[in-house]
């Protein structure tokens, strides 16, 4: 149960956002089933940070961009595909909660390279 | 073609060949569906992205149509949604990347009767290099060029193993070609990342930058091909790599005969966007005073080429056009979905095949949720939820026929696996654009 939670650890990270193929079969399979709500709820944290943190698989962190804030789960990222203080997740709902609606001009929020502050929530 | 035979069941199994799947850009149009009634039961040589697109498309058993929530037949939707979209003063058009390019047509046809604005998910995936093509121009090619003369192939900022899973198979890294008659073997592969993606054990070098510094390592490796010397301090410092490497990479670019740069959003959602995608086609445009040399962007969606191809056919721009003066007018960051919905301009929208209330920005997905839309998916989906009408609708490809654009430009025809139930994008893209030109005609009528 995390009803009362409290942070531990506040660090500022860089997330990417991106495709997995997971996320890509949830879209077919359907964005209200598990499969695909569980993908796009997983933050992949390189195995450093993680033991730098005294996190493990599962346990929830608070993300904060300037224009959003989100929980999610941890889950480590496989060998070295991420460098310490690289985040990932998978596009999705949370994900684009993140983004600022100023598009610069573009069209395009900003969308990966998002500044975030981490908290690390453990339960009361 | 298709084979039919019988088997134990009492429905026949068909044999669909060449179907084309139209999950994402690379438009496979080779896969072997066996098809028994509503269901495809298997798709030989689908990937893991085209497995789960071909069998998870059975026929919904939804309703046709909503109208606020509560089943509808078909011709009150498409009256509400005539009715909703002609009193609209800035209605917006937007999605259109997973329907045919014949249902697209009937897209900007409506915007332009009703004065609207209409945008494709270009905007919010490609649409900075659609900026940056018309700064610098695309040098460019076909996939089956690739597949036969590319013997240098860099991704940069895209990850196909995730993405597009048989482009390394089918076009740009196996396959044996007119002149790599060793396929692989004849062909070098580099993969640039700030991620060591699932896509850099395919590379041969793979190059690991520092987050939202693309420009500056598109820049050096611009400088370096025209033999300008740079601060080695400095360009370990800006890109996290020694100029020793990118002046290797460098090297192996000009001795390259036909050199291939395939870019992904990591390019055009990053800080920097178009100016990225401009940094990439100038150094593409550059690298041909030395050798053969193109680029591609590795589009997402099954027919978001096809989206670009139609709104510049019909409008002149690619996405992000307004046609309220009753001329089309291109303003990416004016006219583009999220920013019409992020600064709450748009008064009422027809979302087509997309997803915007789980994709937008926050501010984006208040304002949609607050101004009447209409909604075609074939799926249920947080757009297709909150709609003020929503239709569910065939799919294309598998229940729909029609033509999409492969992400090299290239048209590639739809071979259905079994009929739907629902009405298709374009039947209801049809009944609507006939009931506004009506509503058009009877407010002339009445002013005059």
């Amino acid at each position: 149960m995390f009803e009362t939670v409290y942070a531990v650890v506040t660090e500022e990270f860089i997330l990417i956002p991106g495709r997995t193929s997971r996320q890509g079969v949830g879209i077919s399979e359907g964005k209200f089933e598990s499969s695909y709500q569980e993908e796009i709820q997983s933050l992949q944290m390189a195995p450093s940070d993680m033991q730098r943190l005294d996190l493990k698989k599962g346990d929830r962190v608070r993300l904060t961009s300037e224009d959003g804030q989100i929980e999610v789960c941890i889950i480590p990222a496989r060998t070295d595909e991420l460098p310490a203080g690289l985040l990932f997740i998978a596009y999705g709902d949370l994900s684009s909660r993140l983004m600022g609606g100023d598009t610069h001009g573009s069209g395009m929020p900003t969308s990966k390279g998002i500044d975030v502050q981490l908290e690390v929530l453990k339960s009361a | 073609m298709i084979e039919s035979s019988e088997n134990s069941s009492s429905e026949e199994i068909k044999i669909i060949k060449d179907a084309t799947c139209t999950f994402c850009g690379c438009v496979c149009d080779d896969i072997d569906l066996k098809v028994q009634g509503h269901k495809i039961l298997e798709a030989k040589r689908a990937c893991v992205l085209g497995n789960g697109w071909f069998l998870n498309h059975g026929v919904d058993t939804r309703p046709d149509c909503f109208i606020e929530g509560r089943p509808a037949p078909v011709e009150e939707g498409i009256e509400r949604a005539a009715q909703i979209l002609s009193r609209a003063r800035y209605p917006l058009i937007y999605g259109l990347s997973d329907t045919t390019t014949e249902a697209q047509r009937v897209a900007v046809a409506i915007a332009d009767w009703i004065g609207g604005n209409i945008d494709t998910t270009t905007s919010v995936c490609h649409g900075p290099s659609g900026m940056a093509f018309q700064g610098v121009g695309e040098v460019t090619c076909s996939l089956g060029e690739v597949r036969n003369r590319g013997d240098m192939i860099i991704f940069w900022g895209s990850n196909p193993a995730e993405s597009h899973p048989r482009h390394f198979t089918k076009y740009s890294l196996m396959p044996k070609g007119m002149f790599l008659p060793n396929g692989r073997k004849d062909r070098t592969c580099v993969i640039v990342d700030v991620r060591k993606t699932k896509s850099a054990r395919a590379a041969d070098i793979f190059i690991q930058i520092k987050p939202r510094k693309d420009f500056e390592a598109l820049w050096t490796l611009r400088a370096l091909a025209q033999g300008i010397d740079l601060d080695p301090v400095e360009v370990e410092e800006e890109t996290g790599n020694p100029l020793s490497l990118w002046q290797d990479l460098m090297d192996r670019m000009k001795a390259a005969k036909f050199g291939v740069i395939f870019f992904g959003m990591g390019l055009t959602m990053t800080r920097g966007k178009h100016a990225n995608s401009e940094a990439l086609l100038a150094l593409t445009r550059d690298m041909n005073r030395y050798t053969r040399f193109v680029c591609k962007p590795n589009r997402g969606h099954g027919n978001v080429t096809g989206a670009d191809n139609v709104v510049s056919w019909r409008t002149g721009y690619p996405f992000g056009v307004n046609l309220a003066r009753g001329y089309p007018r291109f303003n990416p960051g004016e006219y583009t979905a999220a920013d019409v919905l992020a600064r709450g301009e748009a008064d009422a929208a027809m979302i087509i095949a997309s997803d915007p209330m789980a994709n937008f920005s926050q501010p984006a997905r208040q304002h949609l949720a607050s101004i009447p839309y209409v909604a075609l998916d074939p799926k249920d989906t947080p757009t297709a939820r909150s709609a003020a009408v929503t239709f569910t609708v065939a799919t294309y490809g598998i229940n729909v026929p029609g033509t999409v654009y492969r992400m090299d430009d290239v048209p590639i025809p739809l071979r259905p696996a079994f009929e739907s139930s629902h009405p298709s994008d374009l039947e209801i893209l049809q009944g609507i654009e006939r009931r506004v030109r009506e509503l058009n005609r009877q407010m002339i009528r009445a002013d005059s």
